[in-house]
């Protein structure tokens, strides 16, 4: 589906756009040459945005295609966008997605492949056995008597089922112990809120560093993510990465994981939570140790400078009242940070690629896009205004 | 007493007027509404099952919106909001308005049938039952259509549910709705465990029950014990909603995972509650086309038990993702894999017979090879998601989407259509249409594989549950996709079902027993409504094939009870163990009563819902007034003579009280039941003890404790109460009428100071439960001991007046005694409840 309904056209309640995803992703077990895929498309792409009925200046200024326009992998630096469902069908056959147990890029999620894999093969087995049993049973003509049927039940129904599940018993026990923390490991504080995430990296002897909606891991250092929810019952799921653990208010829950490949994938709430519980996914991206420590000091630095007049509109509209920008306003943390937004991939917990136009209208109506979202709409902030605030956001990286 | 000389049932004669006058005795009320008050298994059930299969169509739409809108990553059929709203309705009519009542309605219908019953002990309580669901039913799934239905899956998880300013009117329609159902699925549960253990014809011991017989008992006793939890975490959960009490907000105090344990508690037994009838249906099926006895009748009935059982040890498998510690994680993983093993019996059971058989191949066969092949599919991803590292991927996702589809479709939708196209002939007296029952199976079977075996890969390929929309080009687009297109297959297969359904009045009557079936309820003639002619003496566990002339001797009223001379509605009640016919029962016919109560207690929770608080009181003094009317009229009636020949000399009488009577036994169900619901409470108050370091928190405004004075005041009134009770049901048995009456007065007295007792406690101390969960689950503990002594109040003035009207004598005490069960379940409740809010655990000082 193009991009083009993403007009901000209303009807009725129905649901008036299309979340497209994809072509920020790739996955680093099958990268290609070329353009790092884990990182967002660069600056000036997130910047020429989708354009609302009213042309954005700096689209008109550089005048390419539309980037937003562009078909599912047809951009050659985003080749593995083309993937279809179709591989998955071979059930796990290395089915490369961003948001797949069959695709793990974390030791625990590897593990867990490997047993579903035994299971899978266990059961097709078994189910093939059943039915061919019950087959021949209905077919034969004369019957085994009563003393070779009760061999039957005794065997197959209750001796059988008790060895294989006791062996499966015995194979998963080692697996339900978690990872041990590492002492002075690094631990990220992760906060599901209707409906996104707040991500709090807490490393060892440096001052928290909050930021939201993507969680960024080193690759072969254990991590703890540390889950608790102010409102209601979230779960964090990163496919990939771990199973799921819940986020629930009033209890603190703990998930170490170990990153095992470098690459760009997502994570989402598995717990129902809301109106818009679909639309609350997350960026995870697994970044080599070192890389990652840069990233972590980039994105310890305040907000650098950035266009005066959106700036200045942030304030005027009392966007500090929910927002911090580091740097810039102080701001009440009860939306989500907004230091680095611009360094992000998509805008409203992955609903929406990155763009000033997407931007722009989360904040005039952030419902239409994220029914129940508790942002209040400004739906009576002039286009211009809403625009120069994007604007001033999504240079924030 | 002599007995009068044998009926010569030799002559046509006689048996002529016989049959005149059990066609009179149990003809059903005719006109448009007089039809209506009918009470009669054969109609209510009939009336149930469709009503039930009503529901699942209703569902199944919803359902194919669902679908639809799911077709295509980002579609905009619905919106978000009416998406919450269908697949949640999807989740709980199929829950609680298809698979358990189809259940009930099932075993209304076929279990006197099975049993050579004329009916079950308590028609009227059907018949309650049945307006009870309708009402609840219509209201909650009518819900959707004002756009007001319940939005937050199923399970209602709490704290989404339970802040209003999140979740809408449909949180309070579901809990109440939903409440008034669960209450009349434990009256019928109640029904049915009576009717298996009381209505049982001479000779059936119980090891020679039909395998429904068995499975109902299971079943029945595992809603008596399910369907609790359940109702008290709907009691905290309205409390929480419509007073603020904060049972499941942490912030102050509370626990949003205590609902989680008691809906689970509830909620996976349910999943056997609605798997085991299946399968009970499957053991009568089988044999009929293996032609043969069941091999292992002691198995199956031990692995039905043992399912049954275990089904209560498995429900924090549903919590995995919680944060559990690894030695529960290793603990539920091991008892959800073991429950694996009873289910293999049974299924190998099944294969066994038919091996050992010479199959004959007909329609019910087809659908039982087809739930056979989705169930075992859907156990082995049952045992799967038991491995709880698997589960933590699976959980929440359409992997189990997958899973309990292929479960409750293979172990319950398609036995059940099995089981229609077998019973439809008994209870029509005309055979479904082999062809188009071919044709609806292979566009189930296809359909629903096309539909439900792509969500096992969109699980794991990173699609959650619950979702109105996903992204496109992250694999999930092409399983979407095929999915929807299975599930309009599906839907076209049942739809051939329904016109087969349709088509059945138009066609001709077929023979009696179409299958050549050996078990007694192909002695049912669907023209009559007398059930069976005579109550047959049962030796075999296929008289049909084993005893020789059985139809016969039951045709001719060569049984018992082979009349209705005095014009009433009788049953012949046994005992429990070996089925010695103890009494003949008189139960009730048509009457409008029950309905007009369970439109009245309808009201209450009706009202309720929309907090209109004075139409819910009038409502509850109707219903009130309505069951007693009911009761007073049509109940414990004083019989004409003290006992009554029902044939081969064999003299009964004609009531009885005591563990003889059918009354006495539903009352030890019904406070089992209720003691149930009253120990989960008891498990919040401890379970908040677990959670919290301080508990009771330290003491201040609106959080001191009960005290002792008043909870253990309330005690020794509560102990008078019962034991004046007691004493009250001695000398009336002593035929002392006036100490009697005197010891019911200080009873009722005693019980109305120990309620107002059991309330001064945390009243004067000033518990506010606004505060802190402990004082609020101090007050329900309080509020739900006096509640009892109210209902306690009630019953001992009503047998008081009972004694007044003659209508209770010393011989006549059936309602004496059970008021006297009710005293022993409360009295030893309160003692308990009494206890533990004074003395446990102790307040640091």
């Amino acid at each position: 589906m193009p991009y083009s309904t993403v007009s901000g056209r209303r009807r009725g309640r129905k649901m008036p756009f299309r979340p497209r995803y994809g072509s920020c992703y790739s996955v680093g077990r099958a990268r290609t040459k070329g353009a790092d895929p884990i990182e967002p498309p660069d600056r000036e792409d997130r910047i020429r945005g989708k354009l609302g009925s009213k042309p954005f200046f700096r689209i008109r200024r550089l005048g390419k295609a539309n980037l937003l326009r562009r078909k599912k992998g047809s951009d050659p630096n985003f080749p593995l966008t083309r993937l279809s469902a179709t591989p998955c069908l071979a059930l796990v056959g290395g089915c490369a997605e961003v948001q797949s147990a069959f695709a793990p890029f974390g030791a625990e999620a590897d593990a867990v492949r490997v047993l579903a894999i035994a299971m899978f093969s266990a059961a097709a087995a078994i189910t093939v056995g059943v039915l061919a049993l019950a087959a021949h049973a209905v077919r034969r003509d004369e019957g085994i008597g009563p003393r070779g049927a009760m061999r039957v039940v005794l065997w197959l129904g209750g001796i059988g089922p008790t060895v294989l599940l006791a062996a499966l018993l015995a194979a998963s026990l080692p697996r339900m112990q978690p990872l041990a923390a590492p002492a002075g490991g690094l631990v990220i504080a992760v906060e599901g809120e209707q409906f996104w995430w707040r991500v709090v990296y807490r490393p060892d002897g440096v001052p928290p560093i909050e930021t939201a909606n993507e969680i960024r891991v080193p690759v072969g250092r254990a991590v703890t993510f540390v889950l608790e929810s102010p409102d209601v019952i979230h779960s964090l799921w990163i496919p990939g990465l771990a199973g799921k653990v819940d986020l629930i208010p009033g209890r603190t829950n703990e998930l170490v994981v170990v990153a095992t490949a470098r690459g760009r994938f997502r994570g989402v709430c598995a717990e129902f939570c809301g109106p818009s519980h679909a639309l609350m996914a997350f960026d995870v991206v697994a970044l080599d140790a070192e890389a990652f420590d840069a990233w972590l000091a980039e994105l310890a630095r305040p907000a650098a400078d950035a266009t005066a007049h959106g700036r200045t509109l942030f304030d005027e509209y009392g966007c500090p009242g929910c927002h911090v920008v580091r740097g810039h306003f102080a701001g009440t943390p009860i939306g989500p940070d907004l230091t680095h937004y611009g360094a992000r991939a998509n805008v409203a917990a992955g609903t929406l690629p990155m763009s000033v136009a997407a931007t722009s209208r989360f904040i005039r109506d952030p419902r239409e896009l994220k029914p129940g979202a508790r942002m209040p709409a400004f739906r009576d902030m002039p286009r211009d205004d809403a625009d120069a605030i994007a604007e001033y956001l999504v240079e924030l990286d | 007493m002599r007995a009068p000389a044998l009926p010569d049932q030799d002559d046509p004669g006689v048996r002529a007027a016989q049959e005149a006058r059990l066609r009179q005795v149990w003809a059903p009320p005719r006109g448009i509404f007089l039809r209506w008050t009918d009470v009669n298994n054969t109609a209510v059930g009939v009336w149930y099952t469709l009503t039930a299969v009503g529901m699942l169509v209703f569902a199944g739409c919803l359902a194919l919106v669902v679908r639809a809108q799911l077709a295509f990553p980002g579609n905009d059929l619905v919106s978000a909001s009416t998406f919450n709203q269908l697949f949640t309705l999807h989740g709980t009519v199929m829950m609680f308005l298809f698979a358990v009542p189809i259940f009930e309605a099932v075993s209304i219908l076929l279990l006197p049938q099975l049993l050579g019953a004329r009916d079950l002990p308590f028609p009227r309580l059907s018949a309650f039952g049945y307006w009870s669901f309708v009402i609840g039913g219509v209201f909650v799934a009518g819900s959707i259509f004002f756009d007001a239905a319940p939005d937050a899956g199923w399970f209602m998880y709490p704290p989404l549910t339970t802040e209003p300013a999140l979740t809408g009117i449909g949180a309070d329609i579901w809990m109440l709705g939903l409440s008034f159902i669960e209450v009349a699925a434990i009256a019928a549960a109640i029904e049915l465990i009576v009717g298996v253990l009381k209505c049982r014809p001479p000779g059936m011991r119980l090891n020679l029950m039909p395998l429904y017989a068995w499975y109902v008992l299971v079943v029945a006793v595992m809603i008596l014990f399910a369907f609790p939890p359940l109702i008290a975490g709907d009691v905290l959960f309205e409390l929480e909603r419509m007073l603020d009490w904060p049972f499941f907000d942490a912030s102050r105090g509370g626990d949003p995972l205590l609902w989680q344990h008691l809906f689970w508690i509830f909620g996976h037994p349910e999943v056997y509650i609605i798997f085991l009838p299946s399968v009970a249906l499957f053991a009568m099926i089988v044999p009929t086309f293996a032609r043969r006895h069941l091999i292992g009748y002691p198995w199956i009935v031990l692995a039905a038990v043992g399912t049954g059982f275990l089904s209560f040890g498995l429900w924090v498998h549903h919590m995995f993702t919680t944060g559990l510690p690894s030695i529960s994680l290793g603990f539920f993983s091991a008892a959800s894999e073991a429950v694996a093993i009873p289910t293999a019996v049974q299924i190998f059971v099944f294969i066994a017979t038919l091996w050992a058989g010479r199959v004959v191949w007909a329609t019910p066969m087809l659908y039982g090879a087809g739930a056979l092949a989705i169930f075992v599919v859907g156990g082995l991803t049952g045992v799967m998601v038991a491995v709880a590292p698997f589960d933590w991927q699976a959980h929440d996702t359409y992997f189990v989407v997958a899973h309990l589809h292929y479960v409750l479709i293979g172990g319950a939708v398609l036995p059940l259509f099995a089981g229609l196209y077998y019973y439809w002939p008994m209870v029509t007296g005309k055979k479904l249409s082999d062809r188009l029952g071919r044709a609806a199976f292979w566009l189930i079977f296809v359909g629903f594989n096309v539909a439900f075996f792509p969500m096992h890969i969109s699980g794991l390929g990173g699609m959650p549950r619950r979702v109105f929309t996903y992204p496109e080009g992250i694999g999930l687009d092409l399983p979407n996709l095929v999915s929807s297109i299975g599930a309009f297959v599906l839907a076209l297969g049942i739809a051939v079902v329904l016109v087969d359904l349709a088509m059945s009045p138009r066609r001709a009557r077929g023979s009696r027993n179409p299958w050549a079936a050996g078990t007694l309820e192909w002695l049912a003639r669907p023209d009559e409504h007398w059930g069976v002619r005579s109550v047959p003496l049962v030796e075999s566990r296929y008289p049909l094939w084993d005893q020789p002339g059985f139809v016969e001797r039951h045709d001719e009223g060569r049984f018992l009870l082979p009349d209705a001379e005095e014009g009433k509605r009788e049953l012949l009640i046994s005992s429990v163990l070996d089925a010695k016919p103890l009494l003949v029962g008189r139960i009730g016919g048509p009457t409008v009563k029950p309905m007009l109560a369970a439109v009245t207690l309808g009201g209450v929770f009706i009202f309720t819902t929309f907090h209109l608080w004075i139409p819910a009181v009038m409502s509850a003094a109707l219903a009130l007034a309505a069951i007693l009317w009911w009761l007073w009229t049509e109940t414990s009636i004083v019989p004409e003579k003290p006992m009554k020949h029902v044939g081969h000399g064999v003299m009964l009488p004609l009531h009885s009280s005591g563990p003889v009577s059918p009354g006495w036994w539903a009352m030890v169900i019904t406070m089992t039941a209720d003691a149930t619901a009253l120990a989960s409470l008891v498990f919040g108050y401890f379970f908040y003890w677990t959670v919290h370091p301080e508990f009771p928190p330290a003491a201040a405004p609106g959080l001191e404790g009960p005290g002792r004075f008043w909870p253990m005041t309330a005690l020794v009134l509560f102990a008078l109460g019962w034991a004046a009770t007691i004493a009250a049901r001695e000398t009336n048995a002593l035929e002392r009428v006036g100490s009697a009456r005197a010891c019911l007065v200080l009873a009722a007295a005693a019980t109305v100071a120990a309620g107002l007792a059991v309330l001064a406690g945390p009243s004067s101390s000033g518990l506010d439960p606004t505060v802190h969960v402990y004082p609020a689950i101090v007050w329900v503990l309080a509020i739900w001991i006096a509640a009892h002594a109210a209902i306690g109040v009630v019953m001992q003035v009503y047998v008081l007046a009972r004694s007044a009207a003659g209508r209770l004598t010393p011989v006549y005490d059936g309602d004496l005694r059970n008021v006297a069960v009710y005293m022993h379940f409360v009295a030893f409740g309160a003692a308990l409840t009494l206890a533990l809010i004074a003395f446990f655990p102790e307040r640091a000082r």
